[in-house]
């Protein structure tokens, strides 16, 4: 049967000027709220479009004329099928208070798995570094934790805190960057079934234990807890989360109903990868502007006191905070 | 041999199919390439402005540099995305779009994982992990793109069809005075060959003379075979003009065939239209 193309087109033809003249006002102004009338409009003049577009495929091959109004379907098809989603209106109060603990209790399963590797870690650092100091450079191969501790601590005593005057702020904003680029790496690593956030967690945790050891057992364990309490009590919380959301990720990609989980979950991974982002930004500020003053312009004990305190915060926060 | 391009195919609760070209890896690394090359200036100029607060404090200009780099790599693709609709200035030049893989419109958590997995899909060096990535995937998938449910399709610019490329402007069909003719050149024409005429006229202004005067030619050689009209009425006509009037008798007479209501079906089903005052 052949369809009275011409007639057809010229018919229809008027629809899809209007229709795409909507889409086009639509699309050049996002933020713009459409009036009822206007939406039952776009909505008629879709459901007319995707009427003709199945007649002409049914009756006719012509290509072209095909081709453009699938294109104009499609177009409409994502306006007028709107998901239905939470609304994604940003409340920052709301989510600092409510979105992001509720979140964080939503998963603890893979924040308990990212606590353990971590752990695990340690342990191994811990290990390692007792009964084979050489592997020093192996196990922290960073610039700044390579002399000796007694080296380290005589330094930062004399030095009084003025080691970073005139380039607080600067070490701050670098500090934030660098850690925030690694806890977004570790979330992100998700992707890899989480083998990328596990290798990355344990070898964080590695570091840590490496550094604890050489610092115990140098003698030194208050500079040790006074130098990183403050800070380590918020960031590496927020690298465990950036895990926890790896892992979150990871389960989705592996487990049954693959796009219809990470559909369910998109919004809880971006709550953690976000909340760890926002807690880099203080231990940041926290360890330019405070971790780096020792005894005598600090007492160890107020700066292990602080890290306590925030602990107890954090913990408080993320486990109390937003209940009903 | 004819290019093969993916393409993503939708299906919408009404039943109606349709399908989207996806952009391939080439076009994507491309329009990366230009976004890259866009950050660079906007931080160049982010940088410049900053320079102003050096007069306060060196120290507090390179942490609002540092800061403001970083928020500028990251937020670039994510506010883009996000107020461009899918596009940044790279899609936009390179005619690329992200869209929802179900065609749906995208959510803002969408555009915000999608552009944070670029941490992973960025490594080792020039989207290394994410170029494997969208090889190995069907739909030319990135992590990100797997992660958010996302793809990029390729914008096509498609001119609505002009109906009056079919009758010239002239409405006068002297096959139709004829109608015992004009029935058994309907009862003789295929669809396939009305449809090859019908697509023919769409395009002829694309044709070069020659080429268009030769496949409309043989064209008019397909229809006199199968009808003799008298030579007093086809004498005057070009072969062009001899094809259009052939395809008009066939295609509305079918037309008039057809019940009333068959007609346009599609749309009456659909009711009421609202506000339609303009076209009935």
């Amino acid at each position: 049967m052949i369809l009275d193309l011409p007639r057809f087109l010229a018919t229809e033809r008027a629809y899809w000027d209007e229709l795409e003249a909507v889409l086009n006002k639509i699309e050049n102004d996002p933020l713009r709220r459409l009036p009822l009338a206007e939406i039952t409009r776009l909505q008629y003049l879709y459901q007319r479009s995707a009427s003709a577009l199945a007649r002409l495929s049914t009756f006719s091959a012509e290509p072209e004329t095909r081709e453009y109004l699938e294109l104009l379907v499609a177009r409409a098809y994502a306006e007028c099928h709107p998901k239905r989603v939470r609304s994604e209106r940003l409340r920052p109060r709301h989510w600092l208070l409510h979105t992001f603990p509720q979140t964080f209790r939503r998963h603890t399963q893979a924040f308990g798995f990212a606590v353990g590797l971590t752990i695990a870690g340690a342990i191994f650092g811990w290990t390692a570094l007792t009964f084979d100091y050489s592997a020093k450079s192996v196990l922290m191969p960073f610039p700044g934790l390579m002399q000796p501790p007694a080296q380290r601590v005589k330094q930062d005593e004399k030095a009084r805190g003025a080691r970073l005057a005139g380039h607080k702020s600067t070490f701050a904003a670098e500090l934030m960057t660098h850690n925030i680029q690694i806890a977004l790496l570790t979330f992100a690593m998700g992707a890899t079934c989480g083998v990328g956030s596990v290798v990355l967690l344990f070898y964080n945790g590695v570091t840590v234990g490496a550094v604890a050891a050489d610092y115990v057992h140098g003698g030194f364990t208050q500079f040790l807890l006074g130098w990183l309490l403050p800070h380590g009590v918020i960031e590496i919380p927020a690298i465990l989360i950036a895990g926890q959301a790896g892992f979150v990720l990871a389960a989705a990609l592996i487990g049954r109903r693959r796009r219809e989980r990470l559909r369910e979950l998109s919004s809880d991974l971006l709550t953690l990868a976000g909340g760890a982002a926002l807690l880099l930004v203080w231990a940041g500020i926290v360890e330019a502007f405070f971790s780096q003053y020792d005894y005598p312009v600090l007492p160890y004990d107020l700066k292990i006191a602080f890290g306590l305190v925030e602990l107890v915060a954090l913990t408080f926060y993320l486990y109390r905070a937003g209940r009903t | 041999m004819e290019a093969a391009y993916a393409e993503l195919a939708i299906e919408t609760p009404e039943g109606v199919r349709f399908s989207l070209p996806l952009a391939g890896p080439a076009s994507r690394f491309l329009a990366w390439s230009i976004d890259t090359a866009a950050i660079g200036l906007l931080c160049g100029f982010l940088g410049k402005g900053l320079q102003m607060t050096g007069v306060l404090s060196i120290d507090l200009m390179w942490a609002l540099i540092v800061v403001s780099y970083f928020a500028v790599w990251v937020g670039y693709g994510i506010a883009f995305e996000w107020l461009w609709r899918g596009e940044t200035p790279g899609k936009r030049v390179l005619g690329l779009r992200v869209l929802d893989e179900r065609g749906l419109k995208l959510q803002f958590s969408q555009i915000a994982l999608r552009n944070l997995m670029r941490f992973l899909d960025a490594l080792p060096a020039l989207y290394l992990v994410g170029g494997a990535a969208m090889i190995l995937s069907h739909r030319y998938q990135r992590l990100g793109d797997l992660v958010a449910n996302t793809v990029v399709i390729r914008r096509r610019k498609i001119m609505a069809p002009d109906a009056n490329q079919l009758d010239g402007g002239e409405k006068f069909n002297s096959f139709l005075d004829l109608p015992h003719l004009a029935a058994r050149l309907r009862q003789q024409v295929s669809p396939e060959l009305a449809q090859i005429a019908y697509e023919t006229l769409l395009r002829r202004d694309q044709l070069s003379a020659e080429m268009r005067i030769q496949v409309f030619r043989q064209l008019a050689e397909r229809f006199r075979e199968m009808v003799k009209f008298p030579e007093e009425i086809t004498a005057s006509l070009t072969d062009e003009r001899y094809v259009r009037n052939a395809l008009e008798t066939v295609t509305r007479v079918t037309h008039r065939r057809e019940p009333e209501s068959h007609r346009y079906g599609g749309t009456r089903a659909i009711g009421v239209a609202p506000g339609d005052r303009k076209h009935s």
